[in-house]
């Protein structure tokens, strides 16, 4: 796949590849009294690997110019693949550890093995595993397309896409050890966090080179999506993450945060890589994928732009509804309450114009499974935002809180929204990358969206129901006056739904394993020939030879 | 050059663009959208009316309600206390005796003691504080420190072994470990200590056995665990001739605990529940033992 590399981006990466196999070195020796050792170990080996697999192409031809006719998508189909082996591991080790809930003493008497630390190991492999793949590989597919540009260089790409990749593991792997920063959904220590500010810079300007180059006059909608999510995903972490190592050869840090500001720090970036990570950058994914499925246009380009900027200016302010009835001032608490029931109707809007997109295409809709995965897609997202919104309010937040309502609200989202509307691109895309004229099997898709509706479904109302029968539980008083039930009385409680739930990921577990089966199959019959993909359409204006620009 | 298509299906105009066959339609956006932006827009402008919302420099914008969530929980907090005192002052005030003869009180203990000892003592005793291995069960006649309710509140607010100043503090030496006792005479007490309480054991064990073990036990052990083995209360001895053990009353586990002796620990509650708590946990497990004991 690296093959296309030109000569001198063949010696760039061998460049890199050097100095981050030093970096290992370093952090191997520095590190080695620490778990921090065994991750410099770890880059090292990565880098070794990339640098044998570099010099195995090095004399390799060059690729000719006709290669600047067509699209970069190596890096897509290679983030393809990436993205569904992270799909069927994270969701594994999620219901790995939902059955952890259901018999707390299945922790193999191991320390990784605990469900402190396979929990973070789930949501990164699932969030940013499973979701930023999928993110990375359809945006450079969709910038490409709808700025009717190729990719701004070859190497960048397979940068962002492998460096995100090694990010990914060190996180996961560092959790298993031990290493943790314990901010949620931002665990991994400051060298990992260092590796992905790099990474995602190089991100960012493979968009800005890219559209710069782009022959379409405007830039399409997609593209604002994917650009808020980078670009806002970058300050994020560079905010929440500010830490001191104890030293350079210590993975432990601490932040520059502390109390309550520390609190409101984690959960501004949390709920806001909820906005830009999981909402900006899969209606990016929506925006293209959905329309061109259906082969409809979109709704309404006027509601596509007021969802836009109020999605991007209201999700800021919203974090705070993590911290009700906490230490936090109480005016922060109603700012983050109103300004989360303000985010409703931008979010309404962005769900009704995916769905008014399908009006004329409901009968795709009815016999295109993948059609059918977005659609579901864009109505659990208009669920999950309400049931956001709702929580967000802070007496019911005083009964959500802290329960399994929480659970099920982001599962709501992340099953319903995220994965569908992921599954969906994908079924989509796969057949464009590898030229076939459709997936090896239909029915297996079919068999897929009725396996993730029905998991996502039986999760949700289980934790619906535990949720709700915990917060009840709670603030339960007896008539002397006292609490009438213990906490255990409440884990009692939940029991038979935490059985329920365990199912429910078992059947979005199978349904993933049945997807990723099926794609395999699909690439491997597929016919390798580079002719141009139906989907992608010639250029009215050009018409000439070179369609596409080299790169540097 | 935008060239605008009009969408045979809805009938609106395509705003011209195109993205690799992507169009867009110009639909206007639905009055509804404005309406309910307008909505909530009004009821987010009522809660900054209303509730403190808006930062000031070093102050913030107090609202018209004067709300303020630290006053109202502990208002709260107040008002609950409140109505609990109406009995909380009875048991305060009353002997234990009084209040296990006062029927609707104990009413109230069993209520607010199975919570209370839920979320603070099954941790270790078990949720029907029947024990554990290496934590006592509670629901027998047999207490290290002694059952009357006095007694065990009084372990409830030191612990046993604890960091509390007036800890109770007990421990069964290690007689094999630290050379007091041979192996074979270790065997021997075993012997001795199992026929007290299991007639079966005393049946297969040596006759010669038992009786040497005996004369040993004398000589170590009588000292704390009494001549008729029954136990101290007084030094948190357990008694060896009932059927209820800490740590087991097999062979292997009582070598073990001769060998390698035992100091078991408990927490002082003293600062972590209040002394109407702890009195109502005593109590609670008092009534607790007695209809079966």
């Amino acid at each position: 796949m690296i093959g296309q590399l030109t000569k001198t981006e063949r010696q760039y990466a061998l460049l890199i590849l050097l100095g981050l196999a030093l970096c290992g070195l370093m952090f191997g020796i520095a590190g080695n009294h620490d778990p921090l050792g065994v991750h410099g170990a770890l880059i090292g080996v990565a880098a070794l690997v990339g640098i044998f697999k570099v010099i195995s192409v090095y004399y390799d031809p060059e690729p000719g110019d006709e290669r600047l006719n067509r699209y970069y998508d190596d890096p897509t189909k290679f983030g393809i693949i990436l993205t569904m082996i992270w799909a069927v591991f994270g969701l594994l080790i999620g219901d790995w550890v939902a059955w952890l809930l259901v018999k707390p003493d299945f922790t193999l008497d191991a320390g990784w093995a605990s469900f402190g630390r396979l929990r973070p190991v789930h949501t990164t492999s699932v969030l940013f595993g499973f979701g930023g793949n999928a993110l990375i590989a359809t945006s450079y597919y969709v910038l490409q397309r709808t700025s009717r540009a190729r990719l701004a260089d070859q190497l960048s790409p397979w940068f962002v896409l492998l460096g995100y990749n090694l990010f990914c593991v060190l996180a996961v792997t560092g959790y298993m050890m031990g290493i943790t920063q314990s901010k949620e959904y931002a665990e991994p220590e400051w060298y990992a966090d260092i590796w992905l500010l790099v990474v995602w810079v190089v991100y960012f300007t493979i968009y800005l080179r890219t559209l710069a180059r782009r022959k379409e006059p405007h830039i399409y909608v997609a593209n604002w999506y994917y650009m808020a999510f980078i670009l806002v995903i970058a300050i994020l972490h560079i905010v929440n993450n500010l830490a001191v190592p104890v030293s350079f050869g210590s993975a432990k840090s601490y932040s520059l945060f502390s109390g309550v500001q520390d609190a409101m720090t984690e959960w501004w970036y949390g709920h806001n890589a909820v906005a830009f990570f999981l909402t900006a950058g899969f209606l990016g994914m929506m925006y293209y994928f959905l329309p061109v499925r259906a082969g409809r246009p979109i709704y309404s380009y006027r509601m596509s732009i007021i969802s836009f900027w109020g999605i991007t200016f209201f999700y800021m302010w919203a974090g705070s509804h993590h911290l009700h009835y906490t230490a936090l001032p109480q005016w922060v608490q109603t700012l983050g309450m109103t300004f989360s029931l303000m985010l409703l109707i931008p979010s309404w809007a962005s769900a009704g114009n995916a769905l008014l997109t399908l009006n004329g295409a409901w009968d795709k809709v009815r016999d295109d499974a993948t059609l059918r995965f977005m659609m579901v897609a864009a109505v659990f997202y208009g669920i999950t935002t309400f049931e956001g919104s709702f929580l967000a309010i802070r007496p019911v937040n005083s009964l959500s809180h802290y329960t399994d309502w929480t659970v099920g609200h982001v599962h709501a989202g992340a099953l319903g929204w995220v994965a569908m509307i992921t599954f969906g691109s994908i079924y989509a895309i796969v057949p464009w990358l590898w030229k076939t004229e459709r997936m090896y099997s239909p029915r297996l898709v079919e068999v897929h969206f009725w396996l993730a509706l029905a998991g996502a479904v039986v999760y949700v109302f289980a934790m619906w129901n535990s949720g709700i029968i915990q917060g009840l539980m709670w603030r339960t008083y007896n008539e002397s006056g006292t609490l009438a039930y213990t906490f255990v009385d409440s884990l009692i409680a939940m029991h038979p739904y935490y059985i329920a739930r365990a199912i429910g990921g078992l059947l979005f577990l199978i349904g993933a394993i049945i997807g990723a089966y099926n794609i395999w199959m699909t690439i491997r019959t597929g016919i390798r020939d580079v002719r141009d993909s139906a989907t992608d359409m010639p250029s009215p204006m050009l018409g000439g030879t070179t369609v596409l620009e080299s790169g540097e | 050059m935008a060239v605008e298509e009009r969408d045979n299906y809805t009938g609106y105009l395509t705003t011209g663009h195109e993205w690799n066959g992507i169009k867009e339609l110009n639909t206007p956006v639905p009055r509804a959208v404005y309406f309910f932006l307008l909505i909530a827009f009004l009821f987010s402008v009522g809660c900054w009316v209303l509730m403190p919302a808006w930062p000031l420099g070093v102050s913030y914008t107090k609202g018209l309600l004067g709300l303020d969530q630290r006053n109202i929980v502990q208002d709260s907090l107040k008002r609950a206390a409140l109505g609990r005192s109406a009995w909380t002052q009875q048991i305060e005030a009353k002997s234990y005796q009084d209040i296990q003869a006062d029927k609707a009180l104990m009413q109230i203990v069993r209520q607010t003691g199975r919570t209370l000892f839920g979320d603070n003592c099954a941790v270790c005793h078990g949720r029907n504080a029947k024990g554990g291995h290496g934590f006592p069960n509670l629901t027998t006649t047999s207490w290290l420190w002694g059952g009357a309710p006095e007694a065990i509140a009084e372990t409830i607010r030191v612990g046993i072994n604890s960091s509390h100043l007036d800890s109770r503090t007990s421990q069964m030496p290690a007689f094999g470990h630290d050379h007091i006792l041979q192996q074979a005479d270790v065997d021997k007490v075993v012997a001795f200590v199992r026929s007290l309480s299991d007639p079966s054991a005393a049946k297969t064990a040596r006759p010669d056995d038992v009786d040497a073990g005996k004369e040993i036990f004398v000589a170590n052990c009588t000292a704390c665990h009494g001549e008729d083995a029954k136990g101290n209360s007084d030094v948190g001895a357990p008694n060896l001739t009932d059927k209820f053990w800490i740590y087991g009353g097999d062979q292997q586990t009582i070598a073990n605990t001769l060998w390698n002796g035992r100091q078991g620990h408990m927490p002082s509650w003293e600062g972590r529940l209040t002394p109407i708590d702890r009195k109502i946990l005593a109590l609670y497990l008092v009534d607790q033992r007695m209809p079966n004991q």
